[in-house]
C-alpha cells in the first residue's frame, strides 16, 4: 500500500494528474538511488522532467526517437536500475511497440511505462495524438501489467505500485486535470484489485479512468431520479484483470456496462467480457467507448460526451440495459 | 598493443573450436544462420578470450562486462561461444532449434546463460547496449559493454536513434562492431539497401570509427585497445567480413544467410574449416610477433 501523501483532496485538485506522478517519482527517487527517468523530448508534457531538474543525472532525455528510449530502459533495468519512461500513450504503445514487446516484456526487466495523454484527453490534438488502443496492445502483451487509473490520487499509488513489484508496467494516465474521485490515497488501493465505489446490486458499471468519475456521477443520479441501485467497480487495473469481481458482479446484478476511453475493441470492455463468456454466467452486457473509430478532435469533456462515455452517456446505457432481457443459465444460484 | 605471437595462436585455436562447433549445431539442429554466424566469429572470440570479464560461475555477476549480439540471428555462434567458454551445457547444443529446446535460432537471454540480452529484432540492440553502458555510469560501475551490429541491421532507424544518443551522452564505456559482411537475406547489402559510406554515417553521427579485417586478431586487437582508452565518445569498429568465413562454398554468398546441410555439405565444410585454419594459423605465426 503506498501512503505518505501528505497534500489532500482539495490541495491535489491544484495538480494535474501528470504532476502528481511527477512528485511522486520524485519521492521514490528521494528514497531509491537506482530509480532513473527516460522521456524522449516530453519531459515538461508528462511531467518526468520533474525529477530531471531533482536528479540530473539519473535523467535522459533522448529526443525525439522513442524506440531507442525503450532499448536503453531494458538494458539499464538489466544492470540493476529501475527506469520509469515517459511518452506519450500513443507513442510508448505503438511507436515503440516492438522495443516494448521485446525488449521490455519478452526480457520481463523492471521496466515501468507511465504514457500519459491517453485515450483522447488530448482531444484537440487529433487522432496523431489520441491512444484509443493502447492497452489492447499492452494488454495482449505477456508479463505487462497494465493500469489505467481514475484520478491524480491513484495514479499515486499506481507509481508506487509499480515500484514496489517487479516486473514491466504500463500506466496510462490523462492529460491535464482529473475529475478527483479520491479524497485520500488511503482506499486499500492493490494491483489486480477493482475498487467498489458505489454499492448496488441492479447493475454494475465496471469502469477505468476518466470514465469512473463519470460512472460514479451517473450511479448517484440514477439512485436519485430512478430509483436504481448502481454498483460502479473502479477496475485500475487492466491485467491483470479482477476476474473475481466481474464474476460477482455478474451473478449480483446480472447487469453490467463497461465505460473505457479506448477503442471497445482490445481494451476493458473486451477483458471483462472475456471473462463473462468464461464463467458461462448469462447477464445484459453493453461497451461503452469509442466504436472503432477515430474520435473527433475537442475538449476531452466534449469528446467524451459525444463518445457517450461521459455522465449522461452512462445513464443513458443504464437505462437502455435496464429494459433488456436475457437468458437465465441453469444455475443462477450458484455462488462465486 | 599488438598480441603476442602466442596470444595470436592461442585465438586462432579457439575460434577455430568455435567455428567446428557452429558447423556441428548447424548440423545437429538441420539449418541455421551459419554465413553471418562464422562472419561473426572472430569478433566474439577475441572478446570473450581476451577482453571481457566474465565468470562462468556466476552468469549474473554484475561487475561483468556485458555482451549484446544485436544481430540476434547469429545465436547459433553466440550459443556455440556460451557453451565453449562454459556458461551452459555443450550438450545442449544438440538440441538447437529442435522442439522445447531452452536454445532456439533467436537466444533468450532468461533460458541460456551467458547471454546478456534477447535479441532477434534488428535494430534493438545498440539501444540496449547504451543504456547498459550508462547504467555503469548511474551505478559507477567500471564494466564494459560490447555490441555487434550487423550490417543489413543498420537499415533500422532506431540504429541511428541509438548512435546518436550514444554520442549525446558520451557513451565511452560502449565499443560496438559492425560485422561488416556485405549480405542480407535477399542479396548483397549495396543491391538491397546502400549502405556506403557506412564508416561516415557513423562518423557523422559523433562515433570514433575503426575500420579493420574482422577475421584478423591483431587488427581487432588494435582497434578494441584504442576503443578501451578512448574517452569522450563512443567508438564503432566495423570489421570487414566474409559471410561463412571458413567454409568455402560459402563464403560471401548472401544464400548462406540462413542454410541447412546435409552429411556431404558437412563433410566438405569440416574439411574446408581444417584449410582455412592452416591458413590462418600461417599467417599468425608469420605476422605475429
Amino acid at each position: 500500500m503506498a501512503g505518505g501523501l501528505t497534500y489532500t483532496a482539495t490541495e491535489s485538485t491544484a495538480f494535474s494528474t501528470a504532476e502528481i506522478y511527477g512528485k511522486a517519482l520524485c519521492e521514490l527517487g528521494e528514497k531509491h538511488p537506482e530509480v532513473v527517468a527516460l522521456t524522449a523530448d516530453l519531459g515538461k508534457s508528462t511531467k518526468i522532467g520533474m525529477f530531471g531538474e531533482k536528479f540530473p543525472d539519473r535523467y535522459f532525455n533522448v529526443g525525439i526517437a522513442e524506440q531507442n528510449m525503450f532499448g536503453m530502459a531494458a538494458g539499464m533495468a538489466r544492470a540493476g536500475l529501475v527506469p520509469f519512461l515517459s511518452t506519450f500513450s500513443v507513442f510508448a504503445s505503438l511507436r515503440s511497440a516492438d522495443q516494448l514487446h521485446t525488449d521490455i516484456c519478452y526480457q520481463n526487466v523492471n521496466a515501468k511505462i507511465i504514457a500519459t495523454h491517453a485515450g483522447t484527453s488530448f482531444g484537440q490534438a487529433g487522432s496523431t495524438h489520441h491512444a484509443i488502443c493502447d492497452m489492447a496492445v499492452a494488454r495482449s502483451i505477456p508479463n505487462l501489467t497494465v493500469i489505467c487509473p481514475a484520478d491524480g490520487l491513484e495514479t499515486y499509488n499506481a507509481v508506487h505500485a509499480a515500484y514496489d513489484n517487479f516486473g514491466p508496467y504500463y500506466i496510462r494516465i490523462n492529460r491535464g486535470f482529473d475529475r478527483v474521485l479520491y479524497d485520500s490515497t488511503d482506499y486499500g488501493f492493490e494491483v489486480g484489485k477493482a475498487v467498489t465505489i458505489n454499492e448496488g446490486s441492479d447493475i454494475t458499471i465496471i469502469a477505468c479512468g476518466s470514465c469512473v468519475f463519470q460512472a460514479y456521477q451517473a450511479a448517484k443520479f440514477l439512485e436519485t431520479n430512478d430509483g436504481l441501485k448502481v454498483r460502479v467497480l473502479n477496475m485500475h487495473t487492466i491485467k491483470p484483470i479482477d476476474r473475481e469481481a466481474i464474476v460477482k458482479a455478474v451473478m449480483d446484478t446480472r447487469r453490467i456496462i463497461t465505460a473505457e476511453d479506448h477503442n471497445v475493441i482490445g481494451g476493458l470492455g473486451s477483458a471483462v467480457a472475456e471473462v463473462i463468456v468464461e464463467a458461462g454466467k448469462g447477464c445484459a452486457f453493453k461497451q461503452l467507448g469509442i466504436p472503432d473509430k477515430f474520435a473527433p478532435i475537442g475538449l476531452h469533456e466534449d469528446i467524451m460526451s459525444s463518445l457517450g462515455i461521459d455522465q449522461n452517456g452512462i445513464i443513458a446505457a443504464v437505462r437502455e440495459v435496464m429494459g433488456k432481457d436475457f437468458e437465465l443459465d441453469d444455475d443462477w444460484d450458484d455462488e462465486v | 598493443m599488438a598480441l603476442t605471437k602466442q596470444e595470436w595462436l592461442e585465438l586462432e585455436k579457439q575460434a577455430h573450436e568455435l567455428r567446428k562447433l557452429c558447423l556441428d549445431t548447424t548440423y545437429w539442429a538441420g539449418s541455421a544462420h551459419i554465413g553471418g554466424g562464422m562472419s561473426v566469429m572472430d569478433m566474439l572470440t577475441i572478446l570473450y578470450y581476451k577482453y571481457m570479464k566474465y565468470d562462468v560461475a556466476n552468469p549474473q555477476w554484475e561487475d561483468r562486462d556485458r555482451f549484446i549480439l544485436s544481430k540476434g540471428h547469429a545465436g547459433v555462434a553466440l550459443a556455440s561461444l556460451v557453451c565453449h567458454v562454459g556458461f551452459d551445457d555443450k550438450e545442449k547444443l544438440k538440441t538447437f532449434n529442435l522442439s522445447n529446446s531452452t536454445m532456439g535460432i533467436h537466444l533468450d537471454s532468461n533460458k541460456v546463460k551467458g547471454v546478456d540480452a534477447s535479441t532477434g529484432s534488428l535494430g534493438h540492440g545498440l539501444s540496449i547496449a547504451l543504456g547498459t553502458a550508462l547504467a555503469a555510469k548511474v551505478l559507477g560501475k567500471d564494466y564494459k559493454t560490447f555490441c555487434i551490429l550487423g550490417d543489413g541491421e543498420c537499415d533500422e532507424g532506431s540504429n541511428w536513434e541509438a548512435g546518436m544518443a550514444a554520442a549525446h551522452f558520451k557513451a565511452d564505456n560502449l565499443i560496438s562492431f559492425v560485422d561488416r559482411n556485405k549480405c542480407m537475406i535477399d542479396g548483397r547489402t549495396e543491391d538491397v539497401m546502400k549502405l556506403e559510406p557506412l564508416a561516415d554515417k557513423w562518423r557523422s553521427f559523433g562515433f570514433i570509427v575503426k575500420e579493420v579485417d574482422g577475421h584478423n586478431f591483431n587488427e581487432l586487437a588494435d582497434a578494441i585497445d584504442f576503443a578501451l582508452e578512448n574517452k569522450g565518445a563512443p567508438v564503432m569498429i566495423i570489421a570487414d567480413t566474409i559471410k561463412g568465413c571458413g567454409v568455402d562454398y560459402m563464403e560471401d554468398d548472401y544464400k548462406w544467410h540462413y542454410g541447412a546441410l546435409n552429411e556431404e555439405k558437412y563433410e566438405l565444410a569440416k574439411a574446408s574449416l581444417e584449410k582455412y585454419y592452416a591458413k590462418r594459423v600461417a599467417r599468425a605465426e608469420k605476422e605475429g610477433i
